[in-house]
């Protein structure tokens, strides 16, 4: 059943969403060679405790982590673990956050030092189909124009798309209805209406689409080793277009701090600074220095 | 957090048992026991052992699925 969302759970929704982009960005300023999945993890554990959040994933069937960490060919729902980044490789972080009732949801694949072209050419097409995903979200169209506008752009570049895993709605739990596949064909679906709040995620492969889950049950890597990215954004339908209620901003301004990363800011949009946010944001690191 | 979608995939009938449930052992080498689907029904398409298949699953329970579509 697919919930609807009145005004004030939608302020909720972006107060949910805005604490997982910041959770987000606090993880980018630790993103280094040399540190390890389970520091990012513990980390983004203590921002969205010290900031009043309850971490989602933690305890979610099982699952042990405050985070979903994907490195290179873990496509989702890896487990933070004391492996050490290293340079080269590309680490997805996905946060789901829940703040007041309502969750947030977004997930950011981000270069460790410098990655070769193909890989971060895939990384710039997964994230530009997130925004044509998301372009695609207008009241009275349908799950199924979403999933073909990410499909056929990720397609067209020779990637693929997972198949097995979806976005879905998320409000209230962080798994709601309708799902939202990343391939399949237009017109079909259920309808987009204002009120409805889905996290579109495209899970995409450098190889061939085929995965296979580990035997823990959850960590999904692809079959042939390639690098997957991954990218989400919680949207919500409002006035009959798309709201982006979490935002890259904070993820962006500390990769550019740090300088890495600047091919795959400059893919996608710009990101809007988010409402309340001043001109020069003062980072923590800054304001104790 | 993603969340893992039903899947469609293929198989073959091995058995017919009671009830339109049937034995089907998929591609990837399961055995599952799958039904048919009402619109299948409505439209009295006959499946026999042998006839390839389009079933849906649930991720939910990966014995049971759903015939949705038979092959040429």
């Amino acid at each position: 059943m697919i919930y609807l969302k009145t005004a004030e759970d939608m302020e909720l929704m972006r107060a949910a969403s805005s604490l997982c982009s910041r959770t987000l960005g606090e993880v980018a300023k630790w993103i280094a060679p040399g540190v390890t999945t389970k520091k990012l993890d513990t980390i983004a554990r203590e921002y969205i405790c010290d900031n009043g959040g309850t971490p989602a994933c933690l305890g979610y069937g099982g699952f042990p982590g405050t985070l979903c960490i994907e490195v290179n060919e873990t496509v989702v729902h890896g487990f933070p673990s004391s492996y050490a980044l290293r340079e080269g490789d590309i680490v997805g972080t996905d946060c789901v956050v829940e703040l007041n009732g309502f969750h947030g949801d977004s997930c950011y694949t981000f270069p460790v030092g410098e990655v070769s072209e193909s890989v971060m050419s895939l990384l710039c097409a997964t994230k530009e189909s997130l925004y044509k995903g998301i372009e695609a979200a207008q009241s009275g169209r349908r799950i199924g124009d979403i999933a073909n506008a990410v499909q056929t752009y990720c397609e067209r570049r020779g990637y693929s798309v997972v198949r097995e895993m979806c976005g879905h709605g998320i409000g209230r739990k962080m798994h709601e209805d309708p799902e939202v596949p990343n391939y399949g064909r237009r017109g079909i679906g259920a309808v987009l209406r204002n009120g409805m709040c889905i996290a579109i995620e495209p899970m995409i492969n450098l190889g061939s689409k085929n995965i296979v889950i580990s035997d823990n049950g959850w960590e999904c890597r692809t079959r042939d080793r390639k690098p997957s990215a991954h990218f989400e954004h919680t949207i919500a339908m409002i006035d009959d277009r798309p709201e982006i209620l979490t935002t890259f901003y904070y993820i962006e301004q500390e990769m550019r701090r740090n300088g890495y990363g600047e091919a795959l800011i400059a893919a996608g949009p710009e990101q809007p600074l988010p409402a309340g946010e001043a001109e020069s944001g003062v980072s923590d690191a800054e304001a104790d220095a | 957090m993603a969340k893992q979608a039903a899947i469609e995939i293929d198989g073959v009938i091995l058995e017919a048992l009671s009830n339109a449930m049937f034995k089907v052992e998929l591609e990837n080498g399961h055995e599952i026991t799958a039904h048919i689907s009402g619109k299948m029904r409505m439209h009295y398409i006959k499946i026999l052992p042998g006839d390839k298949v389009r079933v849906e699953m649930s991720p939910y329970d990966l014995s049971k699925g759903r015939i949705s579509f038979r092959y040429k």
